[in-house]
């Protein structure tokens, strides 16, 4: 018997939710042939069978969360006694669920990608013994040894870390909470109490049963969606956000992109979309106003400020918001951007984009536009400070020179960190956007 | 008092004086408990004490000083006349057995530990007889199970007159040829033991290797070495009878890849494992739970199905080593007396005292395979180490077994002269999470053997200074 444990999938993915069975328990199962797909926070991966042989048990159905490390599915491979093994699976198989062919790049990986190995954390006995004295479960420790040793320090960290300390993300305090509270759960007032009695007037109360007003329908909050709520909350907890909004003229740019656009098609640039133009103009903001390009370290009382581009911007994917991350930004041009953005979106649509391009983003675009809206008000994609929303362009009436004309507006909200900007740096900031956008000259000779 | 009819109570009983067992005393009642200790033998300190590791070790030093004085002569050291007096070094053996014994026996005297003779057997979780003793019961709040292994005996019908390892170690007598079944370490150790005593010793093997356990590059660099001492290695053979003749010595059939073959030999010694002492201890009387092979299942606070009942050492799971029943002794003894103990070492290194002695700790080069996990290996051979020439033994080599992106220390595995005392910094670095680093900057007294961990590190880590690098593939 073989014990399949579920592989570290990578960039500290802890969980993920089974998408689908590739095998039947019963069934037969061949070496390196797809055996799952496991949605995780960032992707879907199919994950190839270690072994070949029966399939004599399936650890988890469709819908569940399994964590690394747990056995997922167990195989008579013939080796008798059952004996947990901890497979690698390469990093990047991420593959789309409805791809089963998509597990060839798996096969292909290089045997390099094989340290996923999850075996015991490495710390010394004193170390261990520290954290069985203190209650900690060792796996869970943030390292800061060579190699990923746990030192004592980092156990004493952990140990004294409340609820709302740094390195326990929104996850930890989810996992106290049952997936729905009902009346009646005490893990559920546990939490209510815990979290109540930090925030004065907070009360969190179990929800109602519905079903007794009426007919419901109950859907699991899925793996996207859950990671999507936890950044919310956290980014709207801890951030002061400020809106600050107004309306860019883009009627010359977008006669500018619209010729363009036509002149490259079948090349590059080909999608030139108005927020490649945004990017471009952001980036070139960013350098004059490195507030809105940095991070707030409460912790430590530290700005960070990024002399490096990363823009984000959000995809809606089907499964639910990702933000695919535009690198170095102020080193390629319109339609270099044009074309990362494209790829990168329809990457992320087909849930084939990796985790490490949706990553290390220092500013990020919401173009809620093509959708409609006048206007929105966006959450701050924590840690970074700042985000621009840009609603629907729209015809309008506006006054030039005393006249009244019909002008394509773009309506912009820039939403910031108070804590390390001010309503003034935002204003600048804006009204710079309004400026370069309204004229693609603009954009061409000062960024 | 009638003999038998006397019942003791206590709050911790200890079956079995072994290195788990006594250890498991000590550490209990120098943490307060009230102990009572019992051994079947008249004396305690288990199998490894008085007939396995000490007595073997004697012997084989005696040995390796012979085979040191007869490969001296290559440096212009000749002795003549030397001769073996194997009453001489029975007595010796034995005073060492006895003293180590009587060491023992005093600790748990001046701990208060009261040492109580005969046969343990559960009759309930806090009940037990005693069979064989003045004592006759004990009634206790938790007990350890210490009890133990066995040698196995050849299936019967085969004749049982033959050697057991504890036979062996009686040194009664040098036989002129000797049969080693069992290319164990036991077998391999007992048998170049007799070898240098003067017996033609051959050896027969099951599998198609001998060490079965240890890493193929280890073993045949030793496998080469003992070669030239030993007659015939036959492996992958099977003995399918052994008789015993008339005008003494045994015939011995053994077949091999579908032939068989016959021989005889004045003496036949079996080492062919050991198993568990569970089957005749009450264990049916408890909810304590055994694996298919006897085998107590216990968890990582050396617990069983029975909450009064630990076990520990060889009537436990996991390898039958002297040093992880002593562990395991410690672990028990601590939870029993509510103190934070579990048995999570990443390490327990094994070693064979044959010459060269092999020994290996951690994750091996062969589990590494076995498991898909892949390692970064550094190799580096004992003859371009300064000090392996200077005692003449270049016969060897050091492995250190890394995690390729990390540069953990995974594993060490040791071949060459005192690789026993050398795997102890190995399994150090694996216990304590060490990288390759860590070895590479700890300074390695000059010249010495311990120096070849640092250059297998060095060769792991790609920083080698005494050996050239490998030749780049493509």
């Amino acid at each position: 018997m073989f014990e399949f444990i579920l592989p570290d999938l990578g960039e500290g993915i802890a969980e993920g939710e089974i998408l689908k069975w590739y095998v039947d328990e019963g069934g037969d199962v061949i070496e390196d042939a797809p055996l799952m797909d496991v949605e995780t926070d960032k992707a879907a991966v199919t994950i190839p069978s270690p072994r070949g042989g029966h399939v004599h048990a399936l650890k988890g159905k469709v819908g569940d969360i399994v964590n690394v490390g747990d056995v997922v599915v167990v195989i008579d491979d013939g080796s008798g006694e059952a004996a947990a093994a901890e497979e690698a699976v390469a990093h990047d198989t991420f593959a789309h669920p409805d791809e089963p062919a998509a597990a060839a790049p798996a096969a292909e990986a290089p045997p390099a990608a094989q340290p996923g190995v999850r075996r015991p954390v490495p710390a010394a006995p004193a170390t261990r013994r520290l954290a069985r004295k203190l209650k900690v479960d060792i796996n869970l420790v943030t390292p800061s040894g060579p190699g990923g040793r746990v030192t004592p320090e980092d156990v004493h960290r952990f140990a004294g870390q409340g609820p709302s300390a740094p390195a326990v993300p929104a996850a930890a305090a989810t996992d106290h909470v049952p997936a729905r509270a009902v009346a009646g759960d005490t893990a559920f007032a546990e939490f209510a109490a815990h979290a109540s009695a930090t925030i004065p007037f907070l009360e969190i109360e179990p929800l109602p049963d519905f079903a007794v007003e009426g007919p419901v329908e109950v859907e699991k909050l899925r793996s996207i969606r859950r990671k999507v709520a936890r950044k919310m909350v956290t980014s709207m907890a801890l951030v002061p956000h400020v809106a600050h909004m107004d309306e860019a003229d883009v009627t010359d740019l977008d006669a500018f992109r619209r010729k363009e656009k036509e002149r490259r098609a079948g090349g590059a640039g080909e999608k030139l979309t108005l927020l490649s133009f945004v990017i471009k103009a952001v980036t070139a903001g960013l350098k004059e106003a490195p507030s809105f390009n940095a991070s707030l370290d409460p912790f430590r009382e530290e700005i960070v400020y990024k002399k490096y581009y990363n823009i984000g911007f959000a995809a809606d994917t089907g499964r639910g918001l990702v933000v695919p991350v535009v690198n170095g930004t102020d080193t390629k041009s319109i339609v270099q951007i044009a074309d990362h953005v494209y790829d990168k979106a329809v990457r992320a649509r087909e849930g084939t984009l990796p985790a490490d391009e949706m990553r290390g983003g220092t500013f990020t675009i919401t173009n809620i536009g093509p959708l409609g809206g006048t206007a929105l008000m966006p959450t701050i994609n924590y840690p970074e400070v700042a985000i621009l929303a840009m609603g629907k362009v729209q015809k309008k009436p506006v006054v030039r020179d005393g006249e009244i004309v019909i002008r394509k507006m773009l309506p912009l909200t820039l939403a910031f960190d108070h804590r390390i900007a001010d309503g003034a740096d935002a204003a600048r900031f804006v009204a710079e956007l309004v400026r370069q956008l309204s004229d693609p000259n603009l954009l061409l000779l000062e960024t | 008092m009638v003999m038998g009819s006397l019942r003791e109570e206590t709050q911790v009983v200890v079956i079995g004086s072994g290195p788990g067992g006594y250890v498991a005393a000590l550490r209990l009642a120098d943490l307060g408990k009230d102990v009572l200790l019992i051994e079947k033998r008249d004396r305690p300190g288990g199998t490894c004490l008085l007939e396995g590791c000490i007595p073997s070790k004697a012997l084989i030093n005696a040995v390796e000083i012979k085979e040191a004085a007869l490969g001296a002569e290559d440096f212009g050291l000749k002795f003549t006349g030397m001769e073996i007096d194997p009453k001489r070094l029975r007595a010796w053996t034995d005073d060492v057995v006895q003293g180590l014994s009587d060491g023992v026996k005093g600790l748990l005297k001046r701990r208060g530990v009261t040492v109580i003779q005969g046969h343990a057997r559960f009759t309930s979780a806090t009940t037990l007889d005693i069979e064989g003793g003045e004592v006759s019961g004990i009634d206790f709040e938790q007990a350890v199970i210490a009890t133990g292994s066995s040698l196995n005996r050849l299936p019967a019908g085969i004749v049982q007159s033959v050697w057991s390892s504890a036979d062996a170690l009686k040194l009664e007598a040098v036989p002129g040829s000797l049969l080693v079944v069992g290319g164990g370490y036991i077998g391999l150790e007992m048998g170049l033991v007799y070898q240098g005593l003067g017996s033609d010793v051959s050896v027969v093997e099951f599998f198609p290797r001998l060490l079965m356990g240890a890493d193929y590059d280890l073993v045949d660099v030793m496998v080469k070495q003992v070669s030239g001492r030993l007659g015939e290695i036959m492996v992958d053979s099977k003995v399918e009878s052994i008789a015993e003749t008339e005008g003494g010595g045994f015939d011995v059939s053994i077949s091999h890849d579908g032939a068989t073959v016959e021989k005889h030999y004045d003496q036949v010694l079996v080492a062919i494992g050991r198993r568990p002492n569970t089957d005749d201890i009450g264990l049916q009387n408890t909810k304590v739970k055994s694996d298919g092979q006897g085998f107590v299942i216990t968890d990582e606070e050396c617990r069983t199905d029975e909450p009064t009942i630990f076990a520990i050492g060889d009537a436990a799971q996991g390898p039958m080593l002297a040093h992880k029943a002593s562990r395991e002794g410690k672990v028990a003894a601590e939870v029993i007396a509510a103190s934070d103990a579990v048995f999570d070492n990443r390490a327990i290194p094994a070693v064979v005292f044959t010459d060269p002695e092999i020994a290996w700790t951690g994750l091996t080069e062969r589990e590494a395979e076995e498991q898909g996990v892949a390692v970064n290996i550094g190799r580096f051979p004992l003859s371009a180490l300064g000090r392996a020439r200077t005692l003449g033994r270049t016969d060897g080599l050091v492995k250190v077994i890394a995690e390729p992106e990390t540069d953990l220390i995974l594993g060490v595995g040791i071949v060459g002269p005192m690789a026993s005392e050398l795997i102890a910094e190995g399994t150090l670095a694996v216990e304590m999470g060490a990288t390759l680093e860590d070895l590479l900057v700890t300074i390695h007294p000059h010249p010495t053997l311990s120096e070849a961990i640092l250059e297998a590190a060095e060769v792991a880590a790609g920083a080698a200074v005494h050996i050239n690098p490998p030749r780049k593939v493509r």
